[in-house]
């Protein structure tokens, strides 16, 4: 008998009126490893996510989670399967307090307001973002929002986790933590799908690295092979890490 | 904390004790109505302020429980009173149906729908005769010659029903509810049902809003369609009392709701017959600056911005 893949995008494509965002990818995700999306702007990779998270429908393919397929479900749905997500624009629920954030997620798993509280203080404890706690989630700088979606990401308990550029725009201090927490997460278990445009982040931490250009897939494999493949820099050409 | 439990025991034993020292029916009128609007702002104000849906059409579920307690006792025979709980349940189900409607789409789809419903409603009290005596209105006649057991039963209506906002609030549902309006997409992605959701609030809402209807016909004993499911009278009023004490916070409509029955009175009776007639027409106007006036400078109504205000009058020269 094969095994049933863990997760598995199979031939997915988006259009959008004229434009086909996502032509034809298809990618198997392995258990506990760190799985890199790259590609130039505009290539298609935020998309990948919204058809993951079914935030937008998928024009064709299908999307295959422990061997079932999630095309259709709602968004949330996906989330309590135990896909996560964060968003490259981040989304902080602005008027709440960062362990309000962080509770609103919890409630994904639990249900009452004490349990929630409690998942939400060992999470935020995880991501190192305890401090913060009792401020406005709008109060905090770049850093702290990107923390912030990766933690109330984490509250949901996700199996697989889609990490949407969480170290652009940070300094190189902020970057390593970031680099330590994804790592951190790794080791817990959670399977990650990582895009990020910072090549020391992605190419340092990821297991396997699959490359995309206008929608389409140029290439795979390990970060060392996809950094060298000659797609891949013509892709980026022009851009410092060429 | 504890210190805001003595307020609160303060506030509700003057409340007890004011219909026995103060015997005044005037004043125990004016009370009771303010009561009643604790109920129907702090519905608004779950809806609208807490979970973002904005309402512009709360007469459609007073009117609902209105005329469910007139129609009851008017057609059926049986008590008005049973309204209470029937005049809630119908409001809700036209709240679920709206809700149904708009919900699934985003955008101002639902505020608008709740205008039109309120105007369809009041046109349907107005024609459909047989059922609701048109224009004329339904008149039953009331249980009590006192205003006591109507006090305190708005008294108890009134603190039910904050006593369920604010449970509902530290819930789980509470954390939804915040979250969809601060963010659907978020929200949607941290694994909540927004358009489920969406419907639980509006479902409360429109349940104590068509139980204060309900209670309404049973004190008034008099209902027509151009009162109880007036744009002005009721849904703008909603809104009001709804921001005036401050969205979002579970004071902010009880405080509002006691200010504008004092803004409304005091204008209805031309200042307490102080000023000629034309001011007590006038008083649409003046709501309609008392809500640019907070909007402008206490955009969190006065229990959100009391820092604000206190700041303001103890700043000594
Ligand atoms: N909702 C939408 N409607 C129309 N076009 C869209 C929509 N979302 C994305 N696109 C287009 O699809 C293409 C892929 O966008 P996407 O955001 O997935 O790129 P990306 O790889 O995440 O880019 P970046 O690195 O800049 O984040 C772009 O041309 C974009 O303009
Ligand atoms: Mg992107």
């Amino acid at each position: 008998m094969i095994a049933v893949s863990f997760f598995e995008v199979r031939e997915i494509s988006k259009r959008f009126g004229g434009l086909m965002a996502v032509n034809g990818v298809s990618f198997q995700v392995e258990p506990g490893e760190i799985f890199g999306l790259i590609g130039p702007n505009g290539s298609g990779k935020t998309t990948i996510f919204n058809l993951i998270n079914q935030y937008y429908p998928l024009t064709s393919g299908d999307i295959v989670f422990h061997g079932k397929s999630i095309k259709g479900l709602k968004t949330y749905q996906i989330c309590h399967l135990g896909i996560g997500r964060t968003f490259q624009v981040v989304k902080p629920l602005k008027r709440m307090t960062v362990l309000e954030n962080v509770m609103a997620s919890a409630f994904s798993r639990v249900n009452t307001f004490g349990e929630a509280r409690k998942l939400a203080m060992e999470t935020l404890a995880f991501c190192n973002l305890l401090p913060e706690q009792d401020k406005a989630a709008k109060s905090l700088p770049i850093a702290g929002r990107k923390r912030l979606e990766i933690t109330r990401a984490m509250a949901t308990k996700p199996e697989l986790l889609l990490l949407d550029e969480t170290a652009a725009g940070l300094n190189p201090g902020e970057l390593d933590e970031a680099i330590d927490l994804i790592k951190r997460i790794r080791d817990r278990g959670v399977t990650i799908i990582i895009v990020e445009h910072i090549m020391k982040v992605i190419m340092s931490i990821s297991d396997r690295i699959h490359a995309i250009n206008y929608g389409q897939t140029i290439t795979e494999g390990k970060p060392e092979d996809v950094a060298n493949n000659k797609e891949v820099i013509e892709a980026y050409l022009g851009e410092s890490y060429a | 904390m504890k210190r805001s439990r003595v307020i609160i025991a303060f506030i509700a034993l003057a409340l007890v004790l004011f219909p026995l020292v103060v015997k005044s029916d005037y004043y125990q009128h004016l009370v009771i109505l303010a009561l009643m609007w604790v109920v129907i702002g702090g519905s608004w104000n779950l809806l609208a302020g807490y979970t973002g849906q904005v309402s512009f059409g709360h007469a459609v579920f007073f009117g609902t429980g209105a005329y469910t307690a007139g129609i009851l006792a008017n057609k059926l025979g049986i008590s008005a009173w049973w309204g209470m709980a029937f005049g809630g349940i119908t409001a809700a189900l036209v709240g679920l149906f709206i809700g149904w409607v708009c919900f699934r789409l985003r955008g101002p789809y639902f505020a608008l729908a709740t205008i039109a419903a309120g105007e369809i409603f009041r046109l349907i009290a107005t024609t459909w005769e047989s059922l609701t005596e048109g224009m004329v209105g339904i008149m039953i006649l009331q249980t009590f010659r006192s205003k006591l057991p109507y006090y305190y039963l708005a008294l108890l209506l009134a603190a039910a029903s904050m006593f369920v906002f604010d449970l509902v609030m530290k819930s789980k549902w509470g954390f939804y509810f915040i979250s969809i309006r601060e963010d659907q997409d978020a929200a949607e992605s941290l694994g909540i049902n927004t358009t489920l959701y969406k419907n639980v609030s509006l479902l409360i809402s429109s349940f104590f809003t068509g139980m204060a209807g309900a209670f309404y016909m049973n004190y008034m004993a008099f209902i027509d369609p151009h009162v109880v499911f007036s744009l002005h009278y009721i849904s703008i009023m909603a809104i009001l009392v709804g921001i005036i004490g401050g969205v979002a916070t579970i004071w902010g409509p009880a405080l509002g709701a006691f200010i504008m029955i004092g803004v409304q009175e005091t204008f209805r009776s031309s200042i307490f017959g102080l000023a000629p007639r034309w001011v007590s027409q006038s008083h649409a106007l003046v709501f309609g600056l008392l809500v640019m006036f907070v909007i402008l400078y206490m955009a969190n109504g006065v229990v959100g911005d009391w820092p604000k205000i206190k700041r303001l009058f103890l700043r000594r020269p």
